[in-house]
């Protein structure tokens, strides 16, 4: 089969099933060497629409809608989504993050890793399919595409034709709209890491940070490259979660499967025709699965590592099986299991509730729960107790003796806190010096604390002690651990 | 400064690093073609456990092309940066020079406000809320260690918030010690006191200067003996701030307090030094760090009685 048999496609007969065919042939040197690599071809997917699509569609509106508005919503005085790496504040609405809730980085991360691991095992590459970036902006790169030069078999036909004035002109115009959308996603990108409104000026007088141009011009540029030209090229050649993913199949993971039995023989029939006469299966072999293919495979080989599970051959060719009036889902959702065991789907979908995804089920749900716990349980301020450097312990006026601390009191409100320090854990133990700070909104002070213990009240060495902090204007406590030292 | 003991080991260093990147792009070279596949299913003819094979499918081209831009960029990155052998590269960079710059770019963003510091007088920095915020960290990172986080000191090391001063309080004093050091020094007495007895009725009447707690029959006897001291602490005891000496009159016991940390004084003698910082802090922190001292003991920036 050569390269422009994708234009007319050719019927290929299947004698066996686990024939494999090459989807191109390896370049072959005359000395009988092969190259280990191949110049890329570049696939164009026929648009397709349909229930799978739809969902697509709504993917990508939910997730850009997030991810160009977000930046431009107000909470207070300040942008309600600022991640200000400058001064180590994320604000994400009312909630302020400091470096030490990087805990909650872990927690995200690890829920993500779960939700892949749990959408994956249910139905396949779901995230590849609907809502990885790659495929969103992809989609909205293809849709432009298609606007400027016409579906699949039009930038075919163009692509081969000589240059010419029209080709030029859409060629283009394309290439311009899709800068200015990569653009303008380079722009957002840094708008969540400085205040976007502002980051609108500064392009606007042209006296945008080195570090903002930087990023602004690499995000666009990469989602330029991506979208426009890599493709699905990351998915097979770049991606590591594409690797992984298939690790996570199993026999009851709903994947988007060609149904050989009804299938076979394929073969192009009139539409009054019955196929049982004609010896024929449900397929026509319009290749139109093929086409509309984001990788360019073709999916009557069974699954295959290039397939994102995106569906689009499912929807084309229900359209399909609805023209020529068979029943739909020759190409559907179903599992390794249902197609041996030949269930119904109401039994396919059944055997999602398995072991595996309760468990996964589980350990995510305890997850979320105990993240959105600490969050709302998140004290209003920090202290962290440090003893001091260079003393380890004197001896004051009547024997006393003395330690000294030293606490940083961080305050994770956007209003200023009025703090006051006690300590206990040994009889007498007292603070001597200052014992109130006020910290202002969203800062750290540090607060030097002398304590002081009666003369002969615990034996030499060191003892655990608490110091108790309290926000006198939120009534909240926060107790940290120390040791007091009694010299020999 | 070279890490080598002679020219050879760097020579060989640097040729093993040429020889790995050539050896890299030759190695790209050569297995980018292979021999002997089987065309007819796309796999290479590899069969494991009888049914697992492994499948043609050849690498975009733009894959190797990376590769060998990596390798490029090499060469490129060894021509610029230190990296063959004890060549330090084109752009001459190094860590210490870098960490110079940044410390340079620092302080010339700091030096219009040390220069406002620099230009008001000591009393009137401490009152500046901005400098005293200065005042501390430089405290805190060059003073700290043993004067303490509360500058009340320890044993051996003076306290700074209160109003006595071995060297004396005005905040140019302070601004010499800073920057020069202090040595101290109390010579072993013992002998010219005379025996232990003596030595013993000598600091019980040094703890009677200060109405401490202590025996008068050998506070009496002690008293002559304290001519010897009084070279340097005075007749009163009340010490000498030329000198550097101690008052004896108060409460404040820098090298501890009570009988035997006095005999130990006497017989032993004692060498106190503060290092000098002029190396590490430039005039204008050390005069922000001197009003920062003197205000600790001198509340609000006024001077205390």
């Amino acid at each position: 089969m050569n390269n422009k048999a994708f234009g007319n496609y050719k019927v290929i007969p299947i004698v066996h099933q686990e024939g494999f065919e090459p989807p191109r042939p390896p370049e072959s040197a005359d000395d009988g060497m092969l190259s280990l690599y191949a110049s890329h071809q570049t696939i164009y997917p026929r648009s397709v629409s349909g229930l799978f699509s739809n969902w697509r569609w709504g993917m990508v509106w939910l997730t850009q809608i997030i991810f160009y508005g977000l930046p431009w919503l107000e909470w207070g005085q300040r942008q309600a989504v600022l991640f200000d790496l400058a001064s180590r504040r994320f604000y994400i609405f009312g909630l302020v993050l400091y470096p030490q809730d990087f805990i909650y980085l872990t927690g995200i991360l690890v829920i993500s890793a779960l939700s892949l691991f749990l959408f994956t095992a249910v139905a396949g590459r779901l995230w590849c399919g609907y809502a990885c970036p790659q495929t969103v902006y992809t989609e909205i790169f293809l849709w432009i595409e298609k606007k400027v030069e016409g579906d699949r078999s039009a930038r075919l036909r163009r692509d081969a034709q000589p240059w010419s004035l029209d080709r030029g002109m859409r060629k283009s115009t394309k290439h311009f709209l899709w800068l200015a959308v990569a653009f303008w996603t380079g722009f957002t990108f840094v708008g969540y890491f400085t205040p976007i409104k502002q980051h609108g000026v500064d392009l606007l007088q042209m006296s945008m940070g080195s570090w903002e141009v930087f990023w602004t011009f690499f995000y666009g540029f990469a989602t330029y490259g991506n979208a426009g030209f890599m493709r699905e090229q990351v998915c097979k050649h770049m991606c590591p979660y594409a690797r992984f993913q298939s690790a996570m199949f199993d026999k009851d993971t709903l994947i988007v499967t060609y149904d050989t039995e009804r299938g076979e023989p394929r073969g192009a029939r009139s539409r009054k025709a019955d196929p049982a006469q004609l010896n024929l299966g449900a397929c026509v072999d319009c290749s139109l699965c093929v086409q509309v293919c984001p990788t360019g495979i073709d999916i009557r080989k069974g699954l295959q590592y290039e397939c994102i599970g995106c569906g689009a051959c499912a929807d084309v060719c229900d359209e399909v099986m609805d023209k020529m009036g068979y029943a739909r889902g020759l190409v559907k959702y179903t599992t390794e299991h249902a197609m041996q065991e030949h269930w119904t789907q109401s039994q396919t979908l059944r055997h999602v509730l398995r072991p595996r995804i309760l468990v996964y089920t589980a350990i995510l749900a305890t997850i979320v729960i105990a993240m959105v716990t600490s969050l709302a349980l998140r004290k209003p301020f920090r202290v962290d107790v440090i003893r001091d450097r260079g003393v380890m312990a004197r001896v004051v006026e009547a024997g006393k003796i003395e330690n000294v601390y030293r606490l940083q009191v961080m305050n994770a409100t956007e209003t200023d806190q009025r703090f006051k320090v006690t300590v206990s854990g040994l009889p007498g133990l007292e603070v001597t010096s200052d014992n109130e700070l006020t910290v202002p909104a969203a800062q750290a002070r540090w607060l030097v604390v002398r304590t002081q213990l009666p003369p002969e009240v615990a034996p030499p060495g060191s003892h655990p002690i608490k110091f108790e902090i309290e926000s006198i204007d939120m009534h909240v406590h926060d107790a940290e651990k120390s040791v007091f030292l009694v010299p020999q | 400064m070279s890490d080598f003991t002679s020219n050879f080991w760097s020579i060989y260093v640097a040729g093993i690093t040429i020889v790995s990147i050539v050896a890299c792009l030759l190695l790209l070279i050569l297995t980018g073609k292979s021999k002997g596949m089987s065309t007819s299913d796309n796999t290479t003819g590899h069969v494991w456990d009888g049914d697992l094979r492994e499948m043609n499918n050849p690498l975009p081209r733009w894959w190797a092309w990376l590769f060998v831009i990596t390798i490029v960029f090499s060469f490129i990155y060894l021509a610029l940066y230190p990296g063959l052998g004890t060549y330090g590269g084109k752009l001459g960079w190094t860590s210490v020079g870098q960490h110079q710059a940044e410390v340079d770019k620092g302080n010339a963003e700091v030096a219009p406000l040390y220069a406002k510091f620099s230009a008001m007088k000591p009393e009137d920095v401490a009152k500046d809320a901005q400098a005293m915020a200065i005042g501390e960290r430089l405290f805190m990172n060059n003073c700290a260690q043993c004067h303490g986080s509360d500058a009340r000191g320890n044993k051996g090391f003076p306290n700074l918030t209160d109003n006595d001063w071995l060297g004396g309080g005005t905040p140019e004093i302070i601004k010499a010690d800073i920057t020069k050091g202090r040595i101290a020094v109390m010579p072993p007495m013992a002998a010219a006191v005379g025996t232990a007895e003596d030595v013993k009725n000598l600091a019980q009447y040094v703890l009677s200067l200060s109405g401490s707690p202590h025996d008068s029959v050998q506070a009496a006897l002690g008293k002559e003996k304290f001519a010897v001291c009084a070279a340097c602490h005075g007749i009163d005891g009340k010490g000498n701030q030329t000198l550097g000496s101690a008052n004896l009159t108060d409460n404040i016991w820098l090298h501890g307090y009570g009988e035997a940390a006095i005999v130990a004084m006497i017989n032993e003698g004692k060498t106190n030094q503060m290092p000098a910082q002029a190396d590490k802090l430039t005039e204008a922190q050390v005069h922000v760090l001197a009003s920062y001292v003197w205000g600790l003991s001198n509340k609000g920036g006024i001077a205390a009685q």
